[in-house]
């Protein structure tokens, strides 16, 4: 099963890397709203809540805008029966959630970058503490956005609708992660952060235990 | 009939008491209510819009439940309860989010002050909404409903931590808070003992109400398929 879901990996990797796609629109998705965000900043100097919000809401539209393409593209394609015929439910599901995983972990590393680079107070006290969070919710983010994207594709690719179905799913998991990035911000030990990281493992568990579960009745239909 | 009856006795029962019975500091006789600091004569809201946010959640338990059955027995009944509970369920979050509003200017001096619980019933209002969305989106009805029913059992994962744990943890202004002193767990020891009791004569007849409307609306929903299904039948044959 290992096996089968990294060889659809990689032919996810294959593809995305001969059409550059969902890399391309992601990098300038990141670039339109950062710089939008800042023109509306102009000169003033923004706090350090404010700061912690905003790198979320980018991380939330910028997955919002690439994450569909996972199974969207096998639905246009047509090649979803090819793939229901020569993989399991979960082998498939695996196979997706690495692709957007990798992705996930590379776009949120180029926000976390631009920001460190381009907001004063974005500046990381605690980074072990940072460090964790970015891993923690980047996971659940990956996971849930990949079985919403699921549900989108057989929903007949409803562009719109994505981030509609997904922020209620995500709101938990990026209001706990905002509350985390400022106790990093500040300087928070992790003893006091002890609460909000077991919320975000515990959403992590939940949501790839439930994905793994509902993901074959959405497969087959 | 007779349980209709006693509904409505019921329901008009509870809702006279709870807004005519007086508030007072020592309460004496059987219609008196005790003043709860904090809280005052806007404690009266506890007898309305507590058991609209109960049957929020239980709504939304109800549509798990039957999503859950669906996909287990691919029977589209069990698609319309879930369909007919969630849609009760928009209509009394709304109704709490309203209610928690209005008693919110009065209390707290403004409608909307994005405490834990009113982040939390907005946060279902999405969920609903979304739902909502997501089914008419869809023209199949078997497609319809599975999609649906995923989407509500992935919800209900992530609602308990709205409910339950996080207007517990974070600071509040809602009375039952982390942090609440004077208003307390309100309903273990500062209602007094008739107070009690109107409360939960209001939670079993709005109850008693939310199962009978659900009824009425799943039954409507089988009916309304099935005549669809026999008035396109001998065209589609």
């Amino acid at each position: 099963m290992i096996a089968k879901s990294y060889s659809l990996f990689k032919k996810d990797f294959h593809s995305e890397l001969r059409t550059r796609y969902a890399i391309n629109s992601l990098a300038m998705f990141i670039i339109v709203a950062i710089s939008v965000i800042l023109f509306s900043i102009g000169n003033e100097t923004i706090t350090t809540s404010l700061t912690a919000g905003l790198f979320w809401v980018v991380i939330f539209f910028t997955a919002m805008s690439g994450l569909a393409r996972a199974f969207v593209s096998e639905e246009e394609r047509g090649t979803t029966l090819t793939l229901q015929l020569i993989a399991s439910p979960s082998t498939v599901f695996t196979g997706k959630l690495i692709f957007n995983m990798i992705l996930v972990f590379c776009m949120n590393l180029v926000i976390a970058l631009l920001y460190s680079a381009l907001f004063e107070k974005f500046i990381v006290q605690n980074f072990s503490l940072f460090l964790l969070t970015f891993v923690l919710g980047n996971i659940g983010l990956a996971v849930a956005s990949t079985i919403i994207a699921a549900i989108i594709a057989k929903a007949g690719a409803k562009g719109t609708l994505y981030p509609v179905l997904s922020f209620p799913i995500l709101l938990p998991l990026i209001l706990t992660c905002v509350q985390l990035t400022l106790f990093s911000f500040d300087g928070t030990r992790f003893e006091e952060a002890k609460f909000e990281l077991a919320i975000v493992v515990g959403y992590d568990v939940i949501m790839l235990t439930a994905s793994y579960m509902l993901f074959d009745f959405i497969w087959k239909d | 009939m007779v349980w209709k009856i006693f509904l409505f006795l019921l329901l008009a029962f509870v809702s006279i008491a709870g807004i005519t019975f007086p508030i007072v500091e020592k309460p004496s006789a059987w219609y008196e209510f005790p003043f709860i600091p904090g809280l005052e004569e806007n404690a009266k809201i506890i007898f309305f819009h507590v058991p609209t946010s109960w049957l929020t959640v239980i709504a939304f338990l109800l549509s798990t439940v039957f999503s859950f059955r669906y996909l287990r027995t691919k029977n589209l009944d069990d698609d319309a309860k879930a369909y007919s509970a969630a849609q009760l369920g928009m209509i009394f979050c709304i109704l709490a989010t309203v209610t928690g509003a209005v008693w919110a200017k009065f209390a707290w001096g403004s409608f909307w002050s994005w405490d834990p619980r009113q982040t939390s019933i907005f946060a279902i209002l999405l969920i609903y909404g979304a739902l909502f969305a997501l089914r008419s989106s869809i023209e199949s009805e078997d497609k319809r409903a599975t999609l649906s029913a995923v989407y509500s059992m992935i919800a209900f994962v992530t609602v308990p931590f709205f409910i339950f744990i996080m207007p517990r943890i974070m600071k509040g202004l809602h009375p039952g808070s982390a942090d609440d002193t004077n208003a307390g767990p309100v309903i273990d020891f500062k209602m007094n003992s008739n107070m009690q009791l109107i409360f939960f004569l209001s939670l079993i007849g709005f109850t008693i109400l939310f199962f009978w409307m659900w009824r009425v609306g799943y039954r409507s929903i089988i009916i309304k398929d099935k005549l669809n299904k026999q008035l396109t039948g001998p065209l589609a044959g």
